[in-house]
């Protein structure tokens, strides 16, 4: 391009133009209020449901007709939980607990990240690699991994380092297969377009391959948060000294629903929080995304 | 010198079904900064002409020659347009047209200086950071000119660009393509069912025979330049060379559609 002429084209009048115009926004009142009250209506039949249950559960405890022994009952796990809260629990601060728990649970679910993105994507561009490798990953795959948790607990201990172990397996092979998928999805179109613009094959796994594969790994990260979650706990109740696992070991050793129940309160909170923060991430990363593909509002 | 060179390339693949011949015996030389159009019956082996020039693909037997230099491995001088879609959706315009640059070992803001030229030359200033999906059909092909055209490829070859947008846009299109083509004058091979898009644009006209493709026919466009790609089609000589070419495709074009209903009728 010797010449610095410059030849501004008419633009067609295409339909996508009009994004330079101020976009004709009509508001119809009644339709919006109609979607509010709408909205309104929805909010209060879930209060409802939520309503009927637990009290449904309390008046049946109290007039005796369910058993509080055995399922305990709303106000005792919310005395449970603001005992726990003012005195600490049987095993510690309940804040302890809770730290302990979600440092393994992240610890375990981040290195389970990386190593699956890594491993998936190394997999599926290197193909010699996923032919040798593709029946020993079979074989680890169809082991219940769960029962890893004993084997880290004899290698690891009792601390910490075991229930990030068995986090790390759990996190690690849904990660890898969604990774290992999306890059063999790759539209050869997009490679084949950026190999002729002069990308390398470094350029084309990070700027084509990894960014094509997001899609499939942020889906597998809404699940593998959960499989960090249940590696943790799960490694807790097979030994540990500390965390919301031995929490719920530890109530029901002594009988106690409302401990079972309100431990269980505390993850579920736990586990929506992270959920959302994956959710936020999502929507960053994938922003490219046009609006009606990129998460579902559920 | 040849710009392109194909000389007796024969490109056969392994199917599940034995071995598919989709060229045979090929020659064909383009001269350089011609706008060479390919046509043929659909199948016919235009696309894997397309694939051994840009290097994608080698050829069973035979030599392909681009420059003058043999074909190995995808070459820095070529230029492809795609059929579909092949901007990434992830990257904005300006990242998609400056990465060719970037890849290429420009710096940063040399390539982004050459990708705001080029979108300015094919209409699209001010769209620099929108993504693709927030672009029409027309003006993702834009992005896709600018995309190659930046790295002033000496040949460029277009796979049946324009196919998939609507009729209006498409000859906006090609007007389009003729004003850029005249910036650089790059050798275009541009491949193509339509035979009306391919008088329109091209210098010469290849006729190419149903599977395993190998040339037909050749047929010179004398239509004066600078054309209108809407107007040209009603001046007699069109119509003729029309007419002309027609006569060679027909055959091809109707053989194909016996063969494929014949296959139907076997499976």
């Amino acid at each position: 391009m010797s010449s610095a002429a410059v030849h501004p084209f008419t633009v067609e009048p295409d339909p996508a133009v009009a994004l330079t115009r101020p976009p004709v926004v009509v508001v119809d009142p009644v339709a919006v209020r109609r979607q509010r009250r709408r909205r309104l209506l929805v909010n209060v039949i879930r209060l409802l449901v939520l309503g009927v249950t637990l009290g449904g559960w309390e008046l049946g405890v109290r007039t005796g007709h369910i058993d509080a022994f055995f399922v305990g009952q709303p106000s005792g796990v919310a005395s449970q939980l603001k005992t726990w809260a003012q005195h600490g629990t049987e095993v510690g601060p309940l804040w302890t607990q809770v730290r302990v728990t979600l440092q393994e649970a992240l610890t375990g679910f981040a290195i389970g990240v990386v190593a699956g993105i890594v491993a998936g994507i190394t997999l599926g561009r290197v193909r010699l690699l996923a032919e040798v490798f593709g029946p020993f990953i079979k074989v680890l795959n169809s082991i219940p991994r769960i029962v890893l948790g004993s084997i880290f607990i004899l290698w690891f201990g009792l601390g910490p380092s075991s229930k990030v172990a068995l986090a790390v397996v759990l996190v690690f092979f849904a990660v890898f297969f969604n990774a290992f998928q999306g890059t063999r999805e790759v539209d050869r179109n997009l490679v084949a377009n950026a190999r002729i613009l002069g990308a390398k094959r470094r350029h084309v796994t990070m700027q084509v391959v990894l960014p094509s594969a997001l899609t499939w790994i942020i889906a597998s990260l809404h699940v593998s948060f959960g499989f960090a979650l249940i590696g943790a706990i799960v490694g807790e109740f097979l030994g540990a000294q500390q965390g919301l696992g031995l929490l719920i070991s530890h109530s029901q050793g002594t009988f106690n629903p409302n401990g079972v129940l309100a431990a269980m309160v505390i993850i579920a909170v736990v586990a929506l929080l992270a959920e959302g923060a994956i959710s936020l991430l999502e929507r960053r990363l994938l922003s490219w995304r046009p609006p009606q593909l990129s998460g579902a509002d559920l | 010198m040849d710009a392109i060179d194909l000389d007796g390339v024969t490109k056969a693949f392994r199917t599940p079904h034995g071995t598919y011949t989709a060229l045979h015996d090929l020659n064909l030389s383009v001269p350089a900064s011609e706008f060479c159009a390919i046509v043929g019956p659909t199948g016919c082996g235009k696309s894997t002409t397309l694939s051994l020039v840009s290097g994608l693909e080698r050829p069973s037997v035979g030599h392909v020659r681009v420059g003058g230099q043999p074909v190995d491995g995808i070459s820095s001088e070529v230029g492809f347009v795609f059929q579909n879609d092949a901007v990434l959706p992830w990257k904005t315009v300006l990242d998609n047209v400056s990465a060719g640059p970037r890849w290429r070992g420009a710096s940063k803001r040399e390539a982004v200086q050459q990708a705001r030229d080029w979108l300015l030359r094919v209409g699209l200033a001010g769209f620099e950071d929108r993504h693709p999906h927030q672009l029409s059909g027309g003006m993702r092909k834009r992005v896709a000119l600018a995309q190659s055209l930046i790295n002033e490829p000496r040949v460029l070859l277009m796979d049946e660009p324009f196919s998939a947008l609507d009729v209006q846009t498409r000859s906006i299109m090609s007007n389009e393509l003729l004003r850029l083509w005249d910036l650089t004058k790059p050798t275009v091979l541009f491949v193509t069912h339509d035979l009306e898009e391919a008088i329109a644009l091209a210098d010469r006209v290849v006729v190419m025979t149903a599977g395993p493709a190998t040339v037909k026919d050749i047929f010179t466009i004398d239509l004066p330049r600078p054309r209108s790609v809407q107007e040209i089609r009603f001046t007699p000589q069109f119509v003729e060379l029309y007419h002309e070419i027609w006569q060679s495709l027909r055959s091809e074009v109707e053989l194909t559609y016996t063969r494929s209903m014949t296959a139907l009728e076997v499976v």
